[in-house]
């Protein structure tokens, strides 16, 4: 199929960028979206100009690195996957698809497609951790009798791969579904419990502190989650926030 | 506490107080306002209360009044900083996809609601303030049923408040089940909550549009 490129191509954090339209031929239906844009890639290189720069690690779904806005969606037009896990049959010949980098001013683009995604490093720095002794004689996690549902909940949330494509998807570029989904996946379990109040006021503060806007509650980002983090998530993390904070 | 002001998640919840604190009053409203359809009698009764009980002037009215400026200056205030969190637009960006309409373009339904508020105020708030403390005239519990009908007579009012009505019902619609979800209530009433805000965010604002049709359409004959 031919399909109409429209791509944010940017030389650096400093320079403007814009967009570029590229036109391509010869993408088959069975190809990944990422390997339409290495064939792409390839043309550019062969006739000496910059390649697309974009990220990408695993390729199956699980890293979270590949962060591509495609016609208005994170991720593409399908839902519950990766741009990696995108491919070409969800589009037809002659189609134009517009592709631009996850739109955050708390997500500065880098290069071309490529953000900076580090402030999501720093909000987990800030409480996504729990203490637990070490030493040559570990503590099984599993002697501690855990309730299946809430192990299970808890699996849900800590299934979030840091992609960012809640903050790519919310009108308010709001970071709530990611952080929420940090904090819950320890404040449901004992081994949580240590730190569980500085840990969300912490991991809230640091997300108010990179910039990213107020949750209004749209649901966008549950809908374009690739790993389905739940909007509760967002509600458990609020009781938390107010238990902790108005218990001081 | 300060972290509680300060923070993204105490605007969320003020937003969802002061909003829900508004939709309780505005169950009063249409309560006392359905009362003009049924009984001319007992809404002048229900608005001389309203009027002239020390209470509700200086204690409900002030708090009521603080109310609707908290919930509009917060949502300016997160609105702006909602825009500042996405420096650069996307060129093409499909919430449609994604999210309801309402949920997306609650500002906007608020700023109808806002600039209604306005006109409400001048038509009745304003009215009764001069009324009662520039003009200092006598109490007179019979007044206000002639007063409401005669002010619906204006074909455009009507239209205005109808309108606004209707921005109202979609501002509900995606509001009130929002403000449990922001004060951390997400479980297995929720959808109970979800079906709720629809049947009200339907039934209240018609309610107030019918009686403003209705008065329109059966003018005092004097």
């Amino acid at each position: 199929m031919k399909l109409h490129l429209k791509i944010w191509r940017q030389k650096d954090a400093s320079t403007k960028g814009q967009m570029v339209d590229y036109t391509l031929d010869g993408v088959e239906s069975d190809m990944s979206f990422l390997e339409m844009l290495d064939i792409l890639n390839e043309e550019l290189i062969s006739k000496g100009e910059e390649p697309i720069e974009f990220d990408h690690d695993c390729r199956e779904g699980i890293c979270g690195t590949c962060s591509l806005q495609i016609n208005g969606r994170p991720h593409g037009p399908d839902t519950m996957i990766t741009v990696c896990q995108l491919h070409m049959r969800s589009f037809n010949d002659g189609d134009e698809i517009v592709i631009e980098p996850w739109r955050a001013k708390a997500f500065p683009v880098i290069k071309d497609l490529i953000v900076d995604r580090s402030a999501f490093d720093r909000i987990q720095q800030a409480g996504g951790y729990i203490s637990v002794n070490t030493s040559g004689r570990p503590v099984d996690a599993n002697t501690i009798p855990i309730k299946k549902h809430i192990a299970d909940t808890a699996m849900d949330a800590a299934t979030c791969i840091g992609c960012g494509a809640c903050v790519a998807a919310c009108k308010n570029a709001s970071a709530m579904l990611f952080t929420s989904a940090k904090v819950s996946q320890f404040a449901l379990l004992p081994q949580g419990q240590v730190e569980a109040p500085e840990r969300v006021q912490n991991m809230v503060r640091q997300m108010d502190l990179e910039g990213f806007g107020n949750c209004t509650n749209t649901g966008a980002c549950e809908i374009e989650c690739p790993k389905g983090i739940s909007l509760e998530n967002i509600a458990r993390m609020n009781r938390e926030y107010l238990s902790a904070t108005v218990k001081g | 506490m300060s972290g509680l002001i300060k923070s993204s998640i105490a605007r969320k919840v003020v937003m969802a107080l002061s909003g829900l604190f508004l939709v309780t009053f505005l169950v009063l409203h249409v309560t006392i306002n359905l009362a003009s359809v049924i009984s001319p009698e007992f809404f002048n009764e229900a608005s001389h209360f309203m009027g002239y009980n020390p209470l509700v002037q200086y204690l409900m009215q002030p708090i009521l009044i603080a109310g609707v400026i908290v919930h509009f200056v917060m949502g300016f205030v997160l609105e702006l900083q909602n825009r500042a969190a996405r420096d650069i637009n996307y060129s093409k960006f499909k919430g449609s996809a994604n999210s309801s309409w309402v949920s997306r373009n609650m500002i906007y339904s608020g700023l109808v609601i806002l600039a209604f508020l306005g006109l409400h105020f001048y038509d009745f708030w304003i009215h009764e303030m001069t009324y009662k403390y520039i003009e200092m005239n006598p109490e007179d519990p019979t007044r206000y049923y002639a007063e409401t009908v005669e002010k619906f007579a204006p074909f455009w009012r009507t239209v205005i408040y109808v309108v606004s009505f209707v921005l109202l019902s979609l501002h509900l619609w995606h509001g009130f089940a929002s403000s449990f979800q922001s004060m951390g209530v997400n479980n297995k009433y929720t959808p109970t909550i979800k079906t709720f805000t629809k049947i009200f965010a339907v039934v209240v604002p018609l309610a107030f549009a019918f009686i403003a049709l209705y008065h329109h359409l059966n003018p005092i004959t004097h």
